[in-house]
């Protein structure tokens, strides 16, 4: 007998591209970062993502196998929350508290509502919500090799304007970091948040690639810069700080949890851009980026309802 | 100079070169022929046959007498062998007329040119269309004389010739255009003396500069100065009916309208092709040109074939496969269909042969959906095919309907580009039917 042939509907061919494929692009996207993440914290840095990446896949598992559900940690999209959880905690995290967050992230955030493609907020960002408001110390505070540092945000929270690098009002003998530093990384803040430029060779990657726009991080970036400087801040070096480059590169462009559309994105990018602004001008918290995100999360279905595409041949 | 598209669209990978080059070779059939009486859309043809009957080349073996039909006419001469059921290409058996090939080829000899072609009065080529039992080649099959008689010729502006073949892997209009220009600009401006107000358009995917330069000079020496010819971007779905008139005309029209409607008609470049033989040279719709090809071919050709020859025995005039064939597929690999079984006859519609190796051939497991709006950047008509695919697998189909569900023009695009390799397009396919079957339920009450 002849083998028998496969029948199926139509398209019989496929773009090479699949979920697993571009979770994997992003973990490449986030090497960079975590690099410069290693090289600036040290070693327990890279220990704190491996915690959460392991963390968060064994969540995954256990509760897909507790609910009788079909196994699909291979997609490699809980290693993503995983490592974007790490790169958002500080260097000197207790390891038990990272893994609380993980398992808020994975099982709460995403699997509570169904799974990959299902929730509503971002899962590494929902779980470090989760993280600040249970341990606001342990969330903020920076010591490297037992200094404590304070972050640029928060210096220039305290500071108000700068004169010649040096701010007023704060302590006595503390600096802006210099936007070199900040540039390239070398300040206070989170794992893999510090490094501009290693997120925006990630950016880079994720872009040759067609996995993300340019939309949504550019529309982002820019527009907290000119809201920033408008509230008199000093914009440009705003920008560099904080968590807006990896919230803006990583985050908010995360498929669920962002609008379908261009038109929508921009929408998105724009209301993310002015809620970190106001945040970080006349809010209580320091850094705005995580916050600004989440709220534009669960605007995104009512965006995509008043961005659908026209169809054809229906009035302009 | 930025050439004209349409809005969304997918770039799959062409895989022309595998026949682009291969002049198009007969093939002159041996065993038995099959002719299903279903090769048109509209009413089903009836075998005008009886077992044991001689026929001869371009003789009625299936007609019927309905507005919307086309007959069915016999490729060779020879013996009925049969009229029964047969299994054909779309998978069902269906009432087949089973000739056996005497391999003389003996023509009907009241087949000749229509007298006087260039100076009668226009209205008897669609008499002639008809009998010569052209339907449109481009896949859907819908019969030209019908086409070719909107309710008012002079509201008809454009008179399309559709030689985009944005499918990947076909050259058989590709070919047609490059060995006989002549038939095909002389057919177009036959077909333009129906449409006095109309201008004559071709448009071809740019991916074909050989059969651009030959058409346009081809135009240059025939003084054809009402007909135009226009490159397009190489996009999918280019062809696509709507697509192709948005392209060369800026106009949209919705779902209930017709191309008439904004003063367009569309003929596939082979059924232009078709309609000039049938008028000048006598000859009916008996033979097509059809691209054999695919990773799992030994040697891919394009091979005019006359109708009712077997799948199988143009597999083995290209030396059969090279490899095991996961699929073999009647069509291009975004739109064609899958054969069961290598023992289906060549129709009207089979532009392609596809046969693709496991390596090639889409079998991937299906993901949940990750909300990424490839399909939504993909879809050419603007619809929202994660939603629509929801909203089937719910059997929602009043949301089917309220989104936009009916236009879908069945492309493939949003599946090719599907990342979590959902199967939209197969769920819209059930959907459309379900919906319409709903509707006319309702109707009848």
């Amino acid at each position: 007998m002849e083998k028998l042939l496969t029948v199926s509907s139509s398209p019989h061919i496929h773009a090479d591209q699949d979920t697993q494929k571009v979770m994997l692009w992003v973990l490449a996207a986030l090497v960079p970062s975590g690099l410069a993440g290693v090289y600036f914290f040290g070693m327990r840095a890279f220990v704190l993502m491996l915690v959460c990446v392991i963390t968060c896949h064994l969540s995954e598992f256990v509760w897909q196998k507790l609910a009788k559900q079909k196994i699909t940690i291979n997609d490699c999209s809980a290693a993503v929350t995983g490592l974007l959880l790490a790169y958002n905690l500080p260097p000197s995290m207790e390891y038990w508290k990272a893994i609380i967050g993980c398992i808020f992230a994975i099982i709460v955030v995403k699997q509570f509502f169904g799974g990959i493609g299902c929730n509503i907020v971002n899962p590494a960002l929902a779980g470090r919500a989760m993280m600040v408001v249970s341990w606001p110390v342990a969330m903020t505070t920076w010591t490297i090799d037992g200094v404590s540092k304070a972050t640029p945000l928060a210096l220039l929270k305290l500071g108000g304007e700068t004169v010649g690098g040096v701010s007023m009002g704060m302590p006595l003998g503390t600096k802006l970091p210099l936007l070199y530093d900040l540039f390239i990384g070398n300040v206070a803040g989170c794992v893999g948040e510090t490094s501009a430029l290693a997120l925006l060779i990630g950016f880079a990657i994720l872009l040759y690639k067609g996995i993300i726009k340019w939309q949504i991080p550019v529309v982002y970036i820019v527009t907290v810069g000119i809201l920033t400087a408008i509230f008199g801040r000093p914009g440009f070096y705003e920008i560099f700080a904080g968590g807006l480059f990896i919230g803006a590169i990583f985050m908010a462009t995360d498929y669920t949890t962002s609008p379908m559309t261009t038109k929508g994105q921009v929408i998105f990018a724009l209301g993310c851009g002015l809620i970190t602004a106001l945040i970080r001008t006349f809010g209580g918290y320091p850094g705005g980026v995580s916050f600004s995100i989440l709220i534009m999360n669960v605007t995104v279905p009512l965006i995509d309802k008043f961005t659908q595409p026209r169809i054809f041949g229906e009035a302009k | 100079m930025r050439l004209p598209s349409f809005c969304g669209g997918i770039h799959p990978p062409q895989n022309k070169e595998l026949t682009v080059n291969k002049e198009i070779e007969n093939y002159l059939p041996t065993g038995e022929l099959v002719f299903p009486m279903a090769q048109n859309i509209g009413a089903l043809n009836e075998p005008v046959v009886k077992k044991g009957d001689t026929v001869l080349v371009g003789q009625k073996i299936g007609n019927n007498n309905a507005f919307v039909s086309a007959p069915i006419l016999s490729s060779v001469s020879g013996t009925v062998k049969d009229v029964g059921m047969r299994l054909t290409s779309c998978g069902m058996l269906e009432t087949c007329v089973v000739i056996e090939n005497d391999e003389k080829y003996e023509k009907d000899l009241s087949w000749i040119p229509l007298p006087n072609y260039e100076n009668n009065d226009p209205k008897e080529y669609i008499a002639r269309i008809r009998e010569a039992g052209i339907v449109g080649y481009g896949g859907a099959t819908f019969p030209t004389a019908v086409k070719l008689t909107p309710p008012d010729p002079k509201c008809i502006k454009w008179l399309i010739v559709n030689a985009a073949e944005c499918e990947p892997y076909l050259n058989c209009d590709n070919r047609l255009m490059i060995e006989e220009p002549g038939k095909i600009v002389k057919g177009l401006k036959l077909l333009m003396r129906l449409f006095p107000e109309a201008v004559g358009v071709i448009g071809i995917e740019s991916n074909k500069p050989e059969a651009i330069a030959v058409m346009k000079e081809e135009l240059k020496k025939q003084n054809a100065f009402k007909i135009s010819l226009q490159p397009l971007v190489v996009k999918y779905p280019q062809g696509a009916e709507k697509m192709l008139i948005e392209a060369l005309t800026k106009q949209e029209y919705v779902m209930t309208a017709l191309p008439a409607d904004v003063g367009c008609l569309v003929l596939n470049v082979r059924t232009v092709h078709q309609i000039y033989e049938a008028i000048a040279e006598g000859l009916p719709s008996t033979t097509r040109v059809v691209t054999v090809t695919g990773d799992a071919i030994v040697n891919p050709k394009n091979i005019r074939v006359p109708l009712g020859t077997s799948v199988r025995e143009l597999i083995e005039f290209c030396g059969g496969f090279k490899e095991e064939p996961a699929k073999i597929i009647s069509g291009g690999p975004m739109m064609g269909i899958t054969l069961r079984s290598m023992e289906v006859p060549v129709v009207k519609g089979t532009s392609g042969i596809l046969a693709l190796t496991k390596k090639s051939a889409h079998l991937k497991e299906e993901f949940a959906c990750i909300r990424c709006g490839r399909c939504v950047e993909a879809c050419p008509m603007g619809l929202l095919p994660n939603t629509l695919n929801k909203v089937v697998l719910l059997r929602d189909y009043v949301a089917f309907e309220e989104t936009g569900g009916l236009n879908c023009i069945e492309c493939g695009s949003c599946s090719y580009v599907c990342p979590a390799n959902r199967h939209l397009t197969q769920t819209f396919r059930d959907g459309k039917v379900t919906v319409m079957a709903i509707n006319r339920k309702a109707a009848g009450k």
